[in-house]
């Protein structure tokens, strides 16, 4: 029953190659080198941030710029928990999820409450991040500007409790954390839930007329968002062992996490997925292919970059997913899903 | 700590904001008009400063000077841009307008990058340890002069907006965009205009920034949110509150570095956007609307 709706409106082509696919994934790690497991790690953690930021915007409408807050805050308040009291990070993470919820929905509940909409909006969470980003600068006790390092403990295998061990195991765990984040929006954007989000994002004066608690149903979203993304900064903590407010809270970083899903397809729950899987090794692939050249300019892979967005936008505005998803058979175009129901009742 | 070095961190602070001020009129002229949020104003200011450090490196041009041929040249290209590519996009959400300058931002930045490499530059202008002494406070001749030139800028801008033909109908674009079209003004090339005066305006203004600052590629992401911060405080749409807006975070950020921590003055400027933006987020000289 719980798999039929997860797959609901999927063709069997769609639902074959996302199990062909995911069987790949699960035995990859057999035979690839750890060049490979590193690069798909961070396109599983692309795509479950994106899939976190997808449910603000994409989902309910509300644009965020801020969202490395999150990545930041729960990165830095695992790696605390880890360093000064000995709390793993699933622990620290029934500390930093709540927290970070609570600080998405307080800036919400701010913004809302005081009008600020659209675009200024977007300006408030970038503020915060940065604001944020400053201070962390200079608290001493998490290492300032300097940064914080966690230990690394070597030659005591995979810990799955202190998250601590070989590339493969974070490779499984940010796998299972983006399988569980896709199947959560799933679900969600079918509930009660899920369908005021999407009346708010379509039609904020209509869905209040409908007496839909506008307020209540976007702090929410931002609540939903913002503890996703917490524990894609726990994850982040741990993985990588260092923590520095010039990268976890930058701007740069609350953009690296939006392009996944905008240019997969805002709004869609596989469209994050996609855009990380499209981005990720994009990037990489320029990286590569201009060492192979021997150009060394400074700057080159980001102009590569800059280039693909616009082309992207401008032709793809709706992202790549939707356009794809229909185009490749995999999932049954919109419109046609009572058709198709009726035809089999037959 | 004594008065006069107050005073002087205090006419410092006015005079570099009322440069800032000018950065920001460009953005706030643009959003003001087209209702696009310029992601890449900073990167043009940047792309103004190297501008002027190119000609002042090749042939010893003053960046006052320059200022003049650089804001042809933004005029140009910012016309060129919303033309070719951002009247398509009028329309469209927030979020791909966004996305569209992000990438066209980063184009921008690392392309200078890859010219000119991530090291500071300066003009070196020949009164660049100079100053004027009024009543006690020390003022870099360079500051004054920059701050002088955005005054005349502004006002200027001003004037066309007020007076000339073209300045009132893009007014009119601005109050109701089918009204003026109806009366048959060409909106997309008065659109086209306006994009063109917003980018000189920031050009202008990063030349005379680059008397005051070391320039490097890096800056532009800064510039970006600074503007940004200046034309909330001040109020969206304002002239005189982007001024206004300018200054008081020129005057802020200096304040702070002096009494705070250098490193920490970002944050006030960050702090003072979130408490205009929760209490008056119309800004300060701003109308509510």
């Amino acid at each position: 029953m719980l798999t039929q709706d997860l797959f609901e409106g999927v063709t069997p082509r769609g639902k074959m190659l996302f199990t062909a696919g995911l069987g790949a994934l699960l035995l990859l790690p057999e035979v690839a080198d750890s060049y490979l497991i590193s690069i798909l790690t961070l396109i599983f953690w692309f795509a479950y941030v994106g899939q976190a930021w997808n449910v603000m915007m994409g989902f309910a409408g509300q644009l965020s710029l801020g969202h490395a807050l999150y990545v930041g805050l729960g990165g830095y308040g695992a790696a605390a928990l880890y360093m000064h009291l000995g709390l793993g990070p699933w622990v620290g993470m029934l500390v930093v999820v709540p927290v970070c919820a609570l600080v998405g929905m307080a800036i919400g509940w701010l913004g809302f409450r005081f009008g600020v909409r659209g675009v200024h909006f977007a300006l408030l969470t970038i503020a915060c991040a940065e604001f944020t980003r400053v201070a962390f600068d200079h608290i001493t006790a998490l290492g300032g500007s300097g940064g914080l390092f966690l230990p690394v403990v070597g030659g005591r295998g995979d810990d799955l409790l202190m998250l601590r061990g070989s590339p493969q195991l974070y490779y499984y765990v940010m796998l299972v954390l983006a399988l569980l984040a896709l199947a959560l929006c799933r679900i969600v954007t079918r509930t009660r839930l899920g369908y005021f989000w999407l009346a708010l994002r379509e039609n904020p004066d209509a869905a209040a007329a409908l007496g839909i608690p506008l307020l209540r149903v976007k702090l929410l979203a931002v609540g939903l968002s913002a503890g996703m993304t917490a524990v894609g900064g726990v994850f982040y903590a741990f993985y990588y062992n260092n923590l520095f407010p010039d990268q976890v809270f930058a701007m740069g970083r609350s953009i690296e996490i939006l392009l996944g899903p905008i240019v997969g397809g805002i709004g869609t729950v596989f469209g994050p997925v996609l855009g990380a899987m499209i981005l990720t090794p994009l990037g990489e692939g320029a990286s590569l292919l201009l060492e192979a050249l021997g150009i060394t300019l400074p700057g080159t892979k980001q102009v590569i970059y800059g280039l693909m967005l616009v082309l992207i936008i401008c032709f793809r505005p709706a992202g790549i997913w939707p356009w794809l998803a229909v185009k490749a058979g995999l999932v049954v175009p919109p419109g046609e899903t009572d058709l198709r129901e009726k035809g089999e009742a037959e | 700590m004594s008065l006069s070095l107050y005073a002087g961190t205090l006419s410092s602070g006015i005079l570099t904001g009322l440069v800032y001020g000018l950065a920001a009129m460009g953005l706030s002229v643009i959003f003001g008009v087209v209702r696009l949020v310029n992601f890449a104003h900073g990167e043009m200011m940047v792309l103004g400063m190297f501008a002027a450090v190119v000609l002042a490196a090749a042939w010893g041009i003053d960046p006052l000077l320059s200022a003049l041929p650089v804001a042809a040249l933004l005029f140009v290209a910012g016309y060129g841009l919303q033309r070719g590519l951002l009247n398509r996009f009028i329309d469209r959400p927030d979020h791909q307008q966004f996305i569209l300058l992000l990438g066209i931002a980063m184009i921008l930045v690392n392309g200078l990058m890859m010219v000119f490499g991530p090291d500071a530059r300066s003009t070196n202008v020949p009164y660049g340890f100079d100053a004027f002494f009024v009543g006690g406070i020390t003022l870099d001749k360079t500051r004054v002069y920059a701050a002088g030139g955005a005054l005349i800028v502004a006002a200027a801008l001003y004037a066309f907006f007020r007076f000339s033909r073209t300045g009132i109908a893009i007014r009119a674009c601005a109050d109701n965009q089918l009204g003026a079209a109806v009366v048959g003004l060409d909106v997309k090339g008065l659109y086209a205009i306006t994009f063109g005066i917003g980018s000189a305006v920031v050009g202008i203004a990063g030349c005379l920034l680059s008397l005051v600052i070391d320039v490097r590629p890096q800056l532009a992401a800064d510039y970006t949110l600074l503007s940004f911060i200046i034309v909330i405080v001040g109020g969206l749409g304002s002239m005189g509150g982007a001024l206004l807006g300018g200054v008081l975070i020129g005057v802020s950020e200096a304040l702070a570095g002096v009494l705070i921590d250098p490193s920490r003055k970002q944050m006030v400027s960050y702090g003072l956007l979130i408490l205009v933006l929760l209490v008056r987020p119309q800004g300060l000289l701003g109308k509510r609307g």
